[in-house]
């Protein structure tokens, strides 16, 4: 029995190698590649892209899917699929807004974020106690969540107090660097997500539940407790989103960001996360979310006709899934 | 449809190799089987039998050697390639649709048909004819997964015959039947025979071979030692000829217990499904082994002392303590770690690096706050994975870029950085090679020596005897014997086999 590990002790021819980590390479940075190819387009063909004023605007513009593709992706790395997403967006605005009318605007915003948090904490649970597939247990859920969100607001638009409507736009003034507070409320709730996932115990059963659920509850990990975390950071993050686009339109209503849900999935598989669980990352969502805002910036700034914008959004999705299982399969 | 006027091919296999990750399941098996013959299969667990018919099936494909039929070679690369040539395979598993009719199953992708419009009342009539040659009975409309298991059975016999099936392998066709289905089965087999179809029965119930076949092939290890008539044959010869009498790999011996070592783990009356009543202890520094067939409830005593599942009677205790049961992580804070029996699907997170693989069970103790002290953890990994000798390249790479043997011992290390006190082990050696496999024995014996109670699974009896200071014999979920250390492999597998006319 010998007890010396030498790195050289594993034998692999040396052509091979290096085809396998270019391809491991491609996979892991391809959509960042691809990312910096459609800026670089976009800079060169156009002179408003490179503005200030209009990078402000994309990364407001990216604030709302970029903050429900995090939250998309933190399921999908545990394993699941959140459909609530759009309906928790939705109901917690309007939660949010009720509570702005008896209260002030500070407190409604906190509401909100709770009453996301909350909802996230109901979907874990449904899904988690139910034993349903998470994408059927979620679809359901999300119909109640948007069902209440009528009801609450009998399906009317409901509106802060008029002496409240300024304050309550906050989330669209200039804030640092010139940013909108969108922005930065964006900015900072990712990065502290990113670093929750990447860097603490948490993150690393989230990546084994998703990765493999059996052998984690073998090691002792609580698969249902996390299952429930990665819901109720996903309702936190459509909280804010809601908030986000209430804080636009001064109001909130029942049929907020419908079928957004889906979007926030796609630039979370786009990002390269993988649709099969345990591999990905926040950062992966955010790349994602700004690749699928860029290409309609993109055609507004270079006169297109937005007629193909879809189809445009959906063959980059197709190609974005169909590179990673091609590269897969070349590295296994 | 019909058998007539089509005879059965003779088959002839010449040289069939095939190896998982550089493991070989079997070696040059060569093999004539005659028209309208029974053949049995014979070996131990993991002999290579299932994998044998398993590429005659087309389910796998062979790494190398030829299939002929009627001395005519074939390539069988799918499943449909082999039904094309009149094989069928009634695999352990089963292959039916749980939520279609008996009826839409028997003539599954074979169904009559007028311009693509399914004619289901002329298949009625072609499965009324099937079994009134079978004299099975069976609803046509019954939905699958609502019949018991022996007609399932009979419902995959029926789709052979359907398929006009000239040879019919069936893989331990008679482990799930009770005693009276069982002998409709044997008869219709020789019935079948005599209607001039193949037959090729693998089963672990000598007796029952014996009586059905007319030839008999023991494999072990991936070797056929021997094909004969089975005229010539007794239990007792063929016994001998599976377990072998050389020994490739050389064993470590275990230290003696020591005197006066407490009891660490002991249970009681568990009981949860196969298991009906397990009663065990075991010491500090001791090895105990559990024998026993594919289903003799061995795998789901282990997940039971674990609390993988939560078992309907018993207690388990440790260091005389009750552990609570219903999941895993009671059982691991009382000092208890189980490596599982398949490593892919229970053991490690494969798309995630070795490091983090390693560290997944002892998260709690290397962190600051929520966050994990990376620094500290990559030094405990490195030195744990020193001591089991994990060759990889960067401890960063996934796990599963390594090869079966360093995988195993990944999952060893995984367990041992929690410094258990008890130790669970379900196939220590499952598709490792032999350099790894004689590391993991010297690890276990060294863990035994160092005061930790072993549990040991294996389905190799030589390895579970040489390792074991005592052997512990399941049959049908209860224990039928314990042996000492020095017994030989006959005794125990006879113990397994639950066979009297074979000597002690």
């Amino acid at each position: 029995m010998s007890v010396d590990v030498s790195p050289q002790a594993v034998t692999k021819p040396p052509a091979a190698a290096n085809v396998s980590s270019l391809a491991f390479r491609l996979r892991d940075y391809g959509i960042v590649a691809a990312f910096v190819v459609i800026v670089i387009a976009l800079s060169v063909s156009t002179d408003t892209f490179l503005t200030s004023a209009n990078l402000v605007n994309l990364l407001d513009q990216t604030a709302v899917l970029g903050l429900l593709a995090v939250g998309a992706t933190v399921c999908i790395i545990s394993g699941v699929f959140d459909l609530t997403a759009s309906a928790t967006l939705a109901l917690s605005a309007i939660i949010g807004v009720q509570i702005v009318k008896v209260t002030n605007v500070y407190v409604g915003f906190a509401g909100a974020v709770a009453a996301g948090a909350l909802l996230g904490f109901v979907t874990g649970m449904v899904v988690t106690r139910s034993g349903v597939n998470s994408f059927v247990g979620t679809l359901a859920t999300s119909l109640v969540y948007r069902g209440l969100a009528v009801m609450v607001t009998g399906g009317a638009i409901v509106y802060p107090l008029a002496t409240q409507a300024e304050d309550f736009g906050m989330l669209t003034w200039p804030s640092l660097f010139g940013l909108t507070s969108a922005t930065i409320v964006f900015v900072v709730v990712v990065a502290a997500i990113g670093v929750i996932v990447a860097r603490t115990t948490f993150g690393r059963r989230l990546y084994a539940v998703g990765g493999n659920a059996e052998a984690a509850r073998l090691s002792g990990i609580r698969v249902g407790s996390i299952h429930v975390s990665a819901f109720v950071i996903s309702g936190v993050c459509s909280a804010l989103a809601g908030l986000i686009l209430a804080s636009r339109a001064g109001s909130a209503q029942s049929t907020m960001a419908t079928g957004m849900e889906l979007t926030a999935i796609a630039a979370a598989v786009v990002g390269g996360t993988s649709i099969l669980g345990g591999e990905g990352a926040v950062w992966r969502g955010v790349v994602g979310a700004l690749l699928l805002t860029l290409i309609g910036n993109g055609f507004n700034l270079l006169g297109w006709d937005t007629i193909y914008q879809q189809v445009l959004q959906g063959c980059l999705i197709l190609f974005a899934v169909t590179m990673d299982r091609w590269l897969r399969k070349r590295t296994r | 449809m019909s058998t007539d006027g089509n005879r059965a091919p003779s088959i002839s296999v010449r040289g069939i190799g095939k190896s998982y990750s550089g493991v070989s399941v079997l070696r040059g098996v060569d093999l004539d089987i005659a028209p309208g013959e029974v053949h049995g299969l014979v070996g131990e667990n993991g002999a290579g039998k299932s994998t044998l018919l398993k590429i005659l099936g087309g389910a796998i494909r062979a790494d190398a050697g030829t299939i002929g039929f009627d001395g005519e070679q074939v390539s069988i690369a799918s499943p449909r390639d082999a039904i094309a040539h009149g094989v069928s395979l009634i695999s352990q598993e089963g292959a039916l649709v749980p939520a279609l009719s008996v009826l839409d199953n028997v003539f599954l992708a074979g169904w009559s048909h007028r311009g693509g419009l399914v004619r289901a009342r002329r298949d009625k009539r072609r499965l009324a004819e099937l079994v009134e040659l079978t004299g099975f009975t069976v609803d046509p409309d019954a939905r699958v997964d609502r019949l018991p298991i022996g007609v399932q059975q009979q419902v995959e016999i029926l789709r052979s015959l359907a398929r006009g099936a000239r040879v019919i392998a069936l893989d331990e066709p008679t482990a799930v039947l009770g005693e009276h289905e069982k002998e409709n089965l044997l008869g219709l087999i020789r019935r079948l025979a005599a209607a001039g179809t193949t037959v090729i029965l693998i089963s672990h119930f000598l007796d029952e071979v014996l009586s059905v076949a007319d030839r008999i092939t023991v494999l072990r290890d991936g070797n056929l030692v021997r094909t004969g008539d089975a005229a010539d044959t007794s239990p007792r010869d063929l016994v001998a000829q599976m377990v072998g009498r050389e020994i490739d790999v050389l064993y470590p011996d275990p230290d003696p217990v020591p005197d006066g070592a407490p009891v660490v783990l002991s249970a009681r009356n568990l009981r949860r499904g196969l298991v009906q009543g397990i009663d065990l202890e075991v010491r500090a520094g001791e090895i105990l082994g559990i024998a026993g067939l594919v289903g003799s409830g061995r795998t789901e005593t282990l997940r039971l002392l674990f609390g993988a599942d939560k078992p309907a009677d018993g207690v388990v205790e440790v260091d005389g303590v009750e552990i609570k049961r219903g999941a895993p992580r009671h059982a691991m804070a009382a000092g208890v770690a189980m490596v599982p029996e398949s490593r892919k699907e229970q053991g490690l997170v494969m798309v995630r690096s070795v490091a983090e693989n390693v560290a997944l069970s002892s998260l709690p103790g290397r962190r600051v706050g929520p966050f994990v002290r990376k620094r500290a953890e990559g030094a405990a990994v490195g030195d744990i994975s020193r001591t089991v000798d994990i060759r990889a390249a960067n401890p960063a790479a996934a796990i599963e870029t390594l090869s079966g043997g360093n995988q195993q011992k990944a999952l060893f290390a995984k367990w041992l950085l929690r410094a258990p006190r008890v130790l669970l082990i379900d196939e220590p050696t499952r598709g490792v090679d032999v350099a790894a496999k004689t590391q993991i024995h010297h690890l276990i014996t060294g863990l035994a020596r160092d005061g930790m109670a072993v549990v040991c699974v294996s389905s190799e009896i030589e390895e579970l005897l040489a390792l074991s200071h005592r052997v512990l014999v399941l049959r049908h979920g209860r224990p039928v014997g314990e042996f000492p250390r020095g017994t030989t492999p006959e005794t125990v597998i006879s113990a397994a086999f639950g066979d009297q006319e074979v000597p002690t």
